[in-house]
């Protein structure tokens, strides 16, 4: 199988620029979700676009030596219990999810207390959950395609 | 008002995809298309004729802004409909594993 | 304190993956205790319910511009179901699931599960108990697929399928709510429908949310689903799938928006009874042929729930209350069943009834257990099964509707047929080869349908106290009608 071992070499060279471009990129609309569109979702696809352009094109041992299964399913959940934390976070003031995080001046980087947090989490379990779903599923090809070169 | 009749014609246009066509992948699009005809439904309900975008940014005194409460519910059921289907392309994969074909007539062993 | 309801199970379901990577038992055990701790706040909130209606506002915003969560009588019944049934399922499926590949799977799958129907159950605001809806379906099409054979396989596509022209359906309906009220919070749709003057937009919606919630819940034209999904999940799966889930996003959600929302009307009641009446006699009829154990009580699910559906729709105090006792009746005994199908297919390995062997001498608890439940479910009296089925034949009486209860009594007898067919194939004829080597199910399975069994019964015996403290209050609610939008606007 050709494609377990990447692309050709231009791809290999621009994937190197271009990936951590990609990421500063999904990093800025995270952080920026208050004041422009886009937030935790859009953020964390971003970013888990940039993990599947690594194993489109270096193949996916590469990326995997980075972030194997184990430490994905850790971040994912802890994406998922900061969230929780968060809204528990706000029973000090009262109600689930209150906002007590002291509110800056409009339009900073660091204003409107807790949605900066919230986006985080978003953030880190959406990015972790679509990147173990391509690998998921891009794993189970391999058993078909070995079955049927033995036939 | 005409684009809520075409965005309902796009709604019975994923159905009869999703209903008539016998290959598995032909369905998964089929659902996407159901869904891309119901958000975009929805957000059409949010129009005022003449508003901006609702977003506050320095300086900008907004006073027509299109109803950002269809926008939010929108993002909910786009992330639900991402869900859905990875999930059945997922399990059309395992089946393409068992059955060895994608067509919804050879894949029939539960009767009665 | 409401939303301690969707707390638990969220954090155990994120917990779960984390600590399965520590040690591989601590997984079960987490998913055990948050569950025994929700069956304790379920208790205690028939207590919370005395100091009247309670609403708990999501972040302190009041509505129309927030989410609230309400509690009140039909709430509490829905999370008594869902707990009670939940715990017990988790106690079984300890050593059932030892089988499968995955166990950790199962554990986060379960509780995203139970979150998602707490979450449906205690939502006061219609987006939000949409967004619960998707969270339990999403659950448990993975959960129905978990076995990865061929047919489970099969049958979980057609379930995704079906089940999410369903949700669609309902989107669809509460969008064009949106565009005619503007606003999402139960209680002030309710208020505005019942002052605004354009009743086409309700007729509209009435028939989508009908079609949308009626695939959930699986009444007749819409019931292709259910004998192929409900065999082919893991035992506890289907005891969860056909005693609680179909209740709680089906029943439920149909009886809140049709007498809450849009307010009860003949038309209403007439569409319902008459659904009723079909679901009825179509599930008992196809249940007769049927070989298979699990799918034949898959076709009695239908048939029940036909009889909850015409309580409820007859609209009188009684046949509420009939239709609500029959559901928590129902829960409880199918739940039962199933739990005594997985059991015989885990000790003998297979579920046909002809190729069994009377098996009440290797498996007592199981035979004990599997005669309570069809002896409820066909009615027979002190059984639990017996006194609901009477409520509703009585209300049918009162509520001029003569054809429907001739109808019910005659499904009664066919149903009381069926399970006789069924313990006399499966645990009291003997042949000459006799199977080896089968022994009584492991201790925690035991204990589950033991704790059913003995549920049944007590609910059979002590039905009037029941009824007075638990189905009263619920059918209260619903009866009240468009006053639920005054009762939470209000505080």
């Amino acid at each position: 199988m050709s494609e377990a071992k990447g692309m050709s070499l231009i791809v290999k060279r621009i994937t190197k620029i271009t990936v951590s471009l990609i990421f500063l990129f999904g990093v800025y609309i995270v952080l920026h979700g208050h004041l422009t569109p886009g937030g935790g979702f859009a953020g964390g696809v971003i970013i888990a676009l940039s993990f599947i352009h690594l194993v489109l094109a270096f193949g996916k041992e590469a990326a995997l030596e980075k972030l194997n299964e184990t430490r994905i399913s850790i971040i994912e959940s802890l994406g998922g219990l900061m969230f929780l934390g968060i809204g528990l976070l706000g029973l000090l003031g009262g109600y689930f999810f209150l906002n007590v995080i002291p509110k800056g001046r409009p339009f900073d980087l660091f204003s409107s207390g807790i949605i900066v947090l919230c986006n985080l989490a978003i953030f880190l379990k959406v990015g972790a959950g679509l990147f173990s779903i391509f690998i998921a599923l891009s794993i189970m090809r391999m058993p078909l395609d070995s079955e049927k070169e033995k036939k | 008002m005409l684009s809520y009749v075409l965005c309902l014609v796009l709604f019975a246009i994923g159905i009869y995809c999703l209903l008539v066509k016998k290959n598995l992948i032909k369905k998964i699009v089929g659902l996407g298309i159901m869904e891309y005809a119901i958000n975009l439904f929805f957000i059409l309900l949010g129009y005022r004729s003449g508003g901006e975008a609702p977003i506050l940014s320095k300086g900008a005194v907004g006073n027509n802004f299109v109803d950002p409460l269809p926008q939010a519910l929108i993002l909910t059921s786009i992330v639900i409909g991402l869900g859905v289907t990875a999930l059945m392309v997922a399990i059309a994969v395992r089946l393409y594993e068992k059955y060895r074909t994608f067509d919804i007539n050879e894949i029939r062993r539960l009767k009665g | 304190m409401l939303p301690i309801f969707v707390i638990i199970p969220l954090g155990c379901a994120f917990l779960i993956p984390i600590v399965s990577k520590i040690r591989e038992g601590l997984a079960q055990i987490l998913a055990n205790f948050g569950a025994a701790l929700l069956l304790l706040f379920s208790v205690m909130s028939i207590s919370w319910l005395k100091s009247g209606l309670q609403v708990y506002y999501v972040g302190g915003w009041r509505p129309p511009f927030g989410i609230c969560m309400v509690l009140d009588g039909m709430t509490v019944l829905m999370l008594l179901v869902v707990n009670i049934i939940g715990c017990l399922t988790l106690v079984y499926s300890i050593d059932y699931i030892r089988r499968y590949t995955s166990p950790t799977l199962y554990y986060t799958l379960f509780c995203l599960l139970l979150a998602g129907l707490n979450g449906v159950v205690i939502s006061g605001d219609l987006f939000n108990l949409f967004v619960f809806l998707e969270i339990t379906s999403i659950a448990s099409y993975a959960l129905v697929a978990f076995g990865t054979e061929a047919e489970d396989l099969e049958a979980s596509f057609k379930y995704l399928v079906l089940g999410s022209i369903a949700s669609t359906l309902i989107l669809l309906g509460i969008g064009m709510l949106l565009g005619s009220v503007s606003t999402l919070n139960m209680a002030d749709i309710s208020r505005s429908l019942s002052t605004s003057s354009s009743k086409n937009i309700i007729l509209y919606c009435l028939a989508l949310f009908i079609m949308g919630f009626g695939l959930k819940v699986a009444l007749v034209p819409f019931h292709a689903w259910l004998p192929d999904a409900h065999p082919a999940a893991p035992a506890p799966m289907s005891a969860m799938l056909s005693g609680v889930v179909i209740k709680t996003i089906g029943v439920y959600a149909l009886a809140r928006v049709l007498f809450n929302i849009i307010g009860f009307n003949p038309t209403i009641s007439s569409i319902l009874t008459w659904m009723g009446i079909i679901s009825m006699s179509v599930g008992v009829l196809l249940a007769i042929g049927q070989w298979d154990f699990k799918r034949l009580l898959a076709y009695h699910s239908i048939s029940q729930i036909g009889y909850v559906i015409f309580g409820l729709g007859l609209g009188t105090p009684l046949g509420i209350m009939g239709g609500l006792f029959h559901l928590f009746n129902h829960s409880l005994f199918k739940s039962l069943l199933f739990l005594n199908a997985g059991a015989v297919e885990y000790s003998t390995g297979n579920r046909q009834l002809n190729k069994l062997n009377g098996l009440s001498k290797e498996m007592p608890v199981t035979s004990t257990t599997s005669l309570i439940a069809s002896l409820s479910i066909a009615g027979i009296p002190p059984l639990c099964g017996f006194w609901s089925k009477l409520i509703i034949i009585i209300a049918a009486f009162q509520a001029n509707n003569p054809v429907g209860a001739i109808v019910c009594i005659m499904v009664a007898m066919v149903t009381l047929a069926s399970f006789l067919k069924v313990q006399k194939y499966a645990f009291i004829r003997r042949t000459e080869e006799v199977v080896s080597g089968v022994k009584e199910v492991p201790l925690s399975m035991v204990l589950a349908m033991v704790v059913l069994a003995i549920l049944c019964v007590l609910v059979g015996i002590f039905a009037i106290p029941f009824l007075n403290t638990v189905i009263k209050p619920a059918a209260e609610a619903l009866l009240n009608g468009l006053n639920y939008a005054g009762l939470i606007l209000r505080e």
